[in-house]
């Protein structure tokens, strides 16, 4: 198959003004002949949905919680990008172009990326016109502070909450068009499975979660808005309900999944205190600012953070410090999470589990005062204190690496459009702007510019070439779907098991964390592909379930995700054996400096990797997008 | 720790429902409370028993989905913080603990401890935004805000719309909620062209939802995770009335 990411001739900085021009557009008063089906109701989905019904056009969204606005969105902290340079301090649009694409180790689309740093100042005014409180100054103004991977301070936020605001922002929106009646919106409904019509993408066919009921419905187009697949992972910090199963039946139904194993794995996150975790909860990078990660010289086992402050400093290693004396503790998230597995590996992490690192406040406070401290960080070592029980002012906060972001998904070319036509796939769903590594801020900033700014423009290029005509939920490919939809979910309530769906999904968890994790070899990924076989087949035969279809079924919803997730994860084993190089966030052993750091390699593995389905228990076939660089030069990142 | 968990059940939004008791053994103290009932619902399904249906998603107290009525107090007895951010060193070993759904005619049960709050929805969609198109705005500098009035807008904004307020009040009012909205837009600049509609719509959606009268009593604000000023229903009942003084709708 030959790949066309569709992205426009002519200078960078051209690309998206030309292509605005030149794609077809919907007459205002045809808008209204034409539906669509947006799935999610995150930053992604929420702007895209409220922005279509403004448009004119009819518009069914969905989400699986209670309400639009719990999606997961609400949950990221830090801020969001955008190039406003309201600091006079250099930034630019190609500035924030060029440090995304060079975060991302120069595996993102050029394209792409220059578009969501030039879109990234509207995204700004048009939340601060909703009403969005971001931080201001006492002036009256916006303020910003600087992330990982900048030199400039380009970050706007609403204290620790800026997801939350933004995410309110836009469904404020959206409500306004459900109050309007061009939204009609689905809570407490899931997704399970993508409807084709002579080859286009037509509706989809949903489960109400409160009665069980199965429903087809049909549109010119479908938007899928469903977020990243980190809950692979078992442990990871996304929310619970977080889940691949929209994306994973579309790419079942021909949508291709692009660089399925670059997941972002964040160093600092409160450590699993047990077998019973739920999930894993970030504490910002901001705290290395001041803080300083060490671990014991010699391994003592069960080490608790009150008896830390005892080890003399001459017995600790300070090791981000020792073995990159340029950043220190300021590394990149991809170095400081991997080099806290190693001291682990060696036997030298900390906590009860063995799996954890100090991260150390006591010189900061000593050098600055408590108050200072506090007033930079109190928000964030209360919730530490409220969630481990330890006061980070009194000893030092134990830290490790979680699974926080994915930036594989599926393709889209530069409409945001899937291969499937008519389906596309916005915000973390796709895999289009973050190359192999995320920068911190930069999510938010993907959501919005993909729901306000790029899918109301390329949607109507399609649109404006379909029928008005609806294809009935009587039609054929509806009855179908719905049956297959129907069986599995009798398939999965009938095999009265022994295991829990958490169970498997623990295990799967296990199996991704320890071989497609922060660091991935061949002989390992061969041994997890071989191991997630054998779990899928144990699943279908050993899953156990209680209640029935037709009621609220927390359990059967939640086998029914699981089994996607496996699929998933055998397809993300697949990818990292075919990336036989270390880039973004991704260690592979095989593929190493004399140093021992990671090393990419441009001449092979330049391009996005995208996955075809070829049927149930069939090896999937990939296909190749060369990334041409036209504007940036490759360079290998060091630190030392 | 052992814990005896006295857990209201009911099966759907017709059946009348009532207490069961689950004894729960090796509960950690760094256990949430939402993992301890992961913890007994692995159990009941192991025995083939259906499991307690709880709202939670992310778990990290900002989603507002978790909505426990733990001992008599909604997200239990630790201030300002949710019920996935409840631990359970904040019981004790041998402790029996009864938990409940939200109990309001507005937020109707779906199954154990699943209500129905789309009433909050209702209401946000009956005015709690400022009516802009997606485009076409000004300069996000354009207006300046002074930094206090900001700062009180953002305190405003941070209701995570979980209902505990509407637990917590002896009437089921949702003042608390709707203020904390209402409050926010007054505030801005960009809030005012819609101001004196967006609190009489808001208001009349709050009360055909069947949300009680407001009595100052304060017990949402004490309950509320967020720490939701009680400022904002006073900032509400002016709006209101001013609003009605003014209204053409009067």
């Amino acid at each position: 198959m030959k790949l066309d990411s569709k992205i426009p001739e002519g200078p960078l900085a051209e690309k998206w003004t030309k292509h605005k021009f030149n794609v077809k557009l919907v007459n205002p008063a045809n808008k209204r002949k034409y539906d669509i089906i947006v799935v999610g109701s995150g930053l992604a989905g929420a702007s895209a949905a409220a922005s279509f019904g403004e448009l004119g056009y009819n518009v069914k969204c969905f989400c699986f919680q209670d309400s639009p606005r719990r999606a997961h969105s609400i949950a990221a902290q830090g801020g969001i990008n955008a190039a406003k340079n309201y600091q006079n301090d250099g930034d630019s649009v190609f500035r924030l172009f060029y440090d995304t694409i060079k975060g991302g180790d120069y595996r993102g689309r050029e394209g792409n990326t220059y578009r969501l740093a030039e879109v990234s100042v509207n995204i700004i005014d048009q939340c601060v016109a909703q009403g969005v409180p971001f931080a201001r100054e006492y002036g009256g103004l916006l303020a910003n502070r600087s992330f990982g991977g900048a030199q400039v301070s380009r970050t706007f936020y609403a204290k620790g909450q800026t997801g939350q605001q933004l995410l309110l922002g836009a469904y404020s929106a959206l409500s306004r068009q459900i109050d309007s009646g061009k939204v009609k919106m689905y809570n407490r409904t899931e997704m399970l499975d993508l409807v084709m019509v002579d080859g286009q993408a037509r509706g989809i066919v949903t489960r109400n979660l409160i009665t069980g009921e199965i429903e087809s419905h049909s549109a010119h187009a479908v938007v899928l808005a469903t977020g990243g697949y980190g809950n692979v992972f078992f442990l990871s910090t996304n929310a619970m309900g977080s889940n691949c199963t929209a994306a994973w039946r579309a790419h079942k139904k021909g949508a291709l999944f692009s660089n399925p194993c670059y997941t972002q794995i964040h160093p600092t996150c409160i450590p699993v205190s047990g077998d019973h975790q739920s999930k894993l909860t970030l504490m910002s990078e901001s705290l290395r600012n001041d803080g300083r990660v060490w671990v014991p010289k010699k391994g003592i086992k069960g080490l608790t953070a009150k008896a830390a402050t005892e080890i003399p400093e001459e017995e600790r290693d300070y090791y981000l410090e020792r073995i990159y004396p340029a950043f220190g503790n300021l590394v990149p998230r991809d170095v400081a999470s991997r080099n806290a597995k190693n001291v682990c590996d060696e036997g030298r992490g900390v906590g009860s589990t063995g799996l954890a690192v100090f991260l150390d406040f006591s010189d900061a406070i000593k050098r600055d005062g408590k108050d200072v401290v506090k007033g930079k960080y109190g928000n964030l070592f209360d919730m530490y204190k409220q969630i481990t029980g330890d006061d980070p002012y009194e000893a030092p906060m134990m830290i490790y690496p979680a699974v926080h972001y994915t930036m594989g998904g599926l393709w889209v070319d530069y409409n945001l459009m899937t291969t499937v036509p008519g389906a596309y796939a916005i915000g973390e769903a796709n895999f289009s702007d973050h190359g192999a590594n995320r920068l911190g801020a930069s999510a938010l900033m993907q959501g919005l510019a993909d729901g306000y700014f790029i899918i109301p423009y390329t949607i109507g290029n399609y649109l404006a070439s379909m029928p008005y005509d609806k294809v009935s939920t009587d039609h054929e490919a509806f009855k179908t779907a719905e049956k297959e939809v129907k069986e599995r979910l009798d398939k999965l309530l009938s095999i009265n098991g022994t295991k829990t769906p958490d169970q498997f999904h623990k295990e799967l968890g296990l199996i991704m964390w320890e071989y497609c994790g922060m660091s991935r070899n061949e002989k390992g990924l061969t041994l997890a592909k071989e191991k997630i076989k054998a779990l899928k087949k144990e699943f279908w035969s050993n899953v156990k379930l209680v209640g029935g279809n037709d009621e609220l079924n927390m359990s059967l919803e939640k086998a029914n995700r699981v089994a996607d997730f496996i699929e998933l994860g055998e397809l993300m084993i697949d990818d990292a054996l075919d990336r036989r190089e270390s880039c973004g966030g991704h260690f592979r052993e095989e593929s190493q400096t004399e140093e021992g750091e990671a090393k990419r390699m441009d001449d092979e593995y330049a391009y996005v990797a995208a996955w075809a389905f070829q049927g149930e228990n069939q090896e999937e076939i990939l296909h190749k997008e060369e990334l041409i660089f036209e504007n940036v030069k490759l360079t290998q990142r060091s630190y030392k | 720790m052992n814990i005896t968990l006295k857990v209201w059940r009911q099966k759907n939004a017709q059946d009348k429902g009532g207490f069961k008791t689950y004894p729960v053994a090796n509960v950690s103290p760094d256990m949430s409370f939402l993992e301890m009932f992961d913890v007994l619902n692995e159990q009941l399904l192991a025995k083939g028993e259906d499991p307690v249906h709880f709202d939670h998603d992310c778990r990290e107290g900002i989603c507002g989905m978790c909505s426990m009525y733990i001992n008599g107090k909604p997200h239990g007895p630790k201030d300002a913080v949710t019920t996935c951010q409840l631990h359970m060193r904040s019981f004790k070993d041998g402790d029996s603990i009864t938990v409940e759904p939200w109990r309001a005619k507005a937020f109707p049960v779906v199954k154990d401890l699943v209500t129905d709050r789309s009433a909050f929805d209702r209401i946000i969609q009956s005015g709690g935004y400022i009516s802009i198109n997606t485009g076409g705005v000004p300069d996000a500098n354009e207006i300046p805000i002074p930094k206090k009035i900001a700062d009180q807008a953002m305190d405003a904004a941070t209701c995570i719309g979980c209902g505990a307020c509407v637990a917590a009040c002896k009437n089921a009012s949702a003042m608390l909620f709707v203020s904390a909205k209402v409050s926010q837009l007054a505030m801005l600049p960009q809030g005012q062209v819609e101001r004196k509609t967006r609190a009489e719509r808001m208001v009349a959606q709050m009360d055909e939802e069947g949300f009680g009268a407001c009595t100052n009593t304060g017990a949402c604000s004490a309950e509320c995770p967020k720490e939701i000023s009680l400022e904002n229903i006073a900032r509400l009942n002016r709006e209101f009335y001013g609003a009605k003084l003014k209204s053409e709708n009067v």
